[in-house]
């Protein structure tokens, strides 16, 4: 739990005058879950988007897992290891939920250029895709078209996509985002059991999520990050709680 | 004997029953061709084969095209060029000497995909309304280099010295034997087009058309994909450039056109894109239309495009679509009989409703038209006159065209038409006279 997995260095991005990021550097370290919070318009999702490779960085350097990927496109990291989810559910809605996960799986085992052979009852993809279902608890739906699940359950499928590509880092972007409290609750507990077993990154706005879950936290404000530590520490940190709050430190 | 037949069906049914539904119903289509040989002694004779050679041919460019539109979610609009490639590729090499299938067919479908390839590298880059543009412009740019092609017929076209050899004979010269060729050709196309689309391949090509976002969040890369569907597809419209060339022994640039581009994208649309028997369905319904129609008319296109219209507008899902809603009510073949009637019931009534509402703002509006006086209302209304009378003379003219000795409902037909605008026109008259007395 020493080795970090993850760093960005000086990360910068700016949409026109507008610092987004603004000079980043973190430190994500293997097996741990840092939470990463700020109030709306931090720049939360810009930097997982710069993380996962959505949006290229203007200045710094990202290393994961010890290679320098600033400059590789979003399936070259998703193949390194890299699985996000999405702030706003991305799931394929004419699929079912099992080939939702069946097809994250096939981008990691063999080749997509097979045109004859049918993918439907291929055991290789719809094992662990299977295997990915279940720790999501989306088993039950497995036959279901992902267009006409609950919203709850689109959130699930998000994680158990990211979850089939055997990820080494785990990026989730708002995991409870737009889900009502029980289902939060729920969630919560299913992530609880998926944090020893997986290096993540959490954003999130739900507090009561963060504080759950997360081993370390960063607290970005207008693209900067304030403070970075264990819960406690950030809880009682001033300029966190000036931030949040909205007063003077 | 009866065990051996019974065992026969019983083997049948279970293979039947194996079937997705959208190969149940390709298999029964093809079926239906198959037997078309057999009708054609009794209606139209080879002609009734030369239609359906013509439906096949362009059923195999439609599936190549649901490749694209249904799958891959990229409209080419120039993909009838890959009928033209096809064609003059084999139609090149019979000219030299070389029209054996041995050389002919592997030409056809060698120069289509190269073409693909050169302009699917820069027109896959793009998407939507880019894409359309970019493959319209590519099977523009096509047409003009067969104009241009002067050893070879430029403008003219290029007449094939006969059909192509198959091991050294004149085999497909037979109407039966081509007629089955192109069947067989479909049918094959049928097979690897939907087993291409369940494949893993056909899997990472219809997750990009749903969600570019989540595929490359999961580690594909588009490029690559589309761009091999596109090579795939284009070459397949190489192979019924290939049989339509045959088929009338000819090739002229007028198969690249982005007309023939357009027909083949409203094959799909009708047919219903999503499934594979579609674009069958498609092909058939529009030559059909095309066929019956062109005998009414030389305007055919005119009710065409309102019918094209209304499929858009009320089945979105094309033919396939409304079949598919139906097969979801679980609907016995009378009970869907008995639904038909009660719509085109309901519908007459609508429609007899619409004319009243119609009739009855019509002489509101010209008692408002009375009433006022503006100017530009005039010469709105001047205008709409003027488009009332060419639709009258439209009329007339079909009726002309059709004849006296044409069936009685086709004159009916044109003479409604021509009533219709005439009441109106009379209406507008009156409304225009009341006006001016004032």
């Amino acid at each position: 739990m020493s080795k970090a997995i993850l760093h960005l260095r000086h990360l910068s991005k700016s949409f026109g005058a507008l610092k987004v990021t603004d000079a980043v550097d973190l430190e994500i370290l293997a097996g741990e879950t840092h939470a990463i919070i700020g109030p709306n318009g931090a720049g939360k999702t810009t930097l997982v988007n710069q993380i996962s490779g959505a949006v290229a960085p203007d200045a710094g350097r990202i290393m994961f897992d010890g290679r320098d990927v600033t400059a590789l496109p979003m399936p070259a990291r998703a193949h390194l290891g890299l699985a996000r989810s999405f702030q706003i559910t991305q799931v394929l809605p004419r699929f079912t939920v099992l080939e939702n996960v069946a097809l994250a799986v096939q981008a990691c085992s063999g080749s997509s250029f097979r045109f004859w052979q049918p993918a439907g009852p291929e055991d290789a993809l719809n094992a662990p895709a299977e295997k990915a279902l279940q720790v999501a608890e989306l088993a039950s739906r497995a036959h279901t078209l992902a267009g006409s699940l609950s919203h709850g359950e689109k959130r699930r499928l998000e994680l158990a996509i990211a979850l089939a590509q055997a990820p080494k880092l785990l990026l989730l972007d708002e995991p409870t985002a737009g889900a009502g409290a029980e289902e939060t609750r729920h969630l919560i507990g299913t992530l609880n059991g998926l944090k020893r077993q997986y290096t993540i990154i959490l954003i999130e706005h739900d507090m009561q999520a963060v504080f759950a879950l997360a081993d370390r936290i960063s607290v970005l404000v207008e693209g900067r990050i304030i403070a970075t530590g264990c819960p406690q520490a950030v809880r009682t940190n001033p300029r966190v709680r000036a931030a949040y709050l909205g007063e003077a430190a | 004997m009866a065990r051996a037949v019974r065992f026969a069906i019983d083997a049948a049914a279970n293979a039947l029953r194996a079937l997705s539904f959208d190969q149940r119903m390709a298999a029964g289509l093809f079926a239906a061709m198959a037997l078309l040989p057999l009708l054609s002694p009794v209606f139209g004779g080879s002609y009734l084969l030369l239609v359906g050679e013509r439906a096949m041919i362009f059923a195999i460019a439609a599936i190549s095209l649901e490749l694209l539109i249904g799958a891959g979610g990229l409209v080419s609009f120039g993909h009838a060029a890959f009928l033209g490639i096809g064609a003059y590729a084999a139609g090149i090499a019979a000219s030299h000497g070389l029209g054996t299938l041995s050389v002919a067919l592997p030409a056809a479908l060698a120069a289509s995909a190269l073409f693909a390839a050169l302009t699917g590298a820069i027109a896959v880059r793009t998407r939507g309304v880019y894409f359309i543009m970019i493959t319209l412009a590519f099977g523009q740019m096509a047409y003009f280099v067969a104009i241009s092609l002067a050893p070879y017929g430029g403008d003219d076209g290029l007449t094939w010295p006969g059909r192509t050899l198959v091991l050294g004979t004149r085999l497909l010269e037979s109407r039966t034997a081509f007629f089955y060729a192109t069947l067989v050709f479909a049918a094959a196309t049928y097979v690897l087009v939907s087993r291409l689309i369940a494949s893993r391949f056909g899997r990472v090509l219809r997750g990009l058309t749903d969600s570019e976002t989540r595929m490359q969040a999961i580690g594909f890369a588009p490029y690559p994909y589309r761009l091999a569907a596109y090579i795939i597809a284009c070459t397949i419209c190489g192979l019924a450039g290939f049989l339509l060339g045959n088929q009338v022994e000819f090739v002229s640039p007028a198969y690249m056109h982005w007309q023939r581009s357009g027909e083949l994208i409203v094959m799909v649309l009708l047919g219903g894109t999503g499934t594979v028997y579609g674009p069958i369905v498609g092909a058939l319904a529009f030559l059909m239309l095309e066929e019956t129609l062109s005998r009414l008319t030389e305007h055919w296109k005119a009710i065409v495009g309102p019918l094209l219209v209304l499929v858009v507008l009320f089945a979105k899902g094309g033919i396939a679509g409304a079949i598919e809603a139906w097969r979801r009510r679980k609907m016995t073949p009378a009970q869907l009989l008995a639904e038909l009637g009660r719509r085109a019931r309901e519908a007459i009534a609508r429609a007899g409703h619409f004319v009243r509402e119609v009739t009855a703002a019509s002489r509101q509006f010209a008692r408002r038209l009375a009433a006022s006086g503006s100017a530009r209302l005039r010469q709105w209304v001047a205008v709409l006159r003027r488009w009332l009378d060419a639709l009258i003379l439209l009329a007339r003219r079909g009726a002309a065209e059709v004849g006296i000795r044409a069936e009685p409902w086709k004159r009916a037909l044109w003479r409604l038409l021509e009533s219709v605008v005439l009441s109106a026109e009379r209406g507008i008259a009156a409304a225009l006279d009341r006006w001016r007395r004032r």
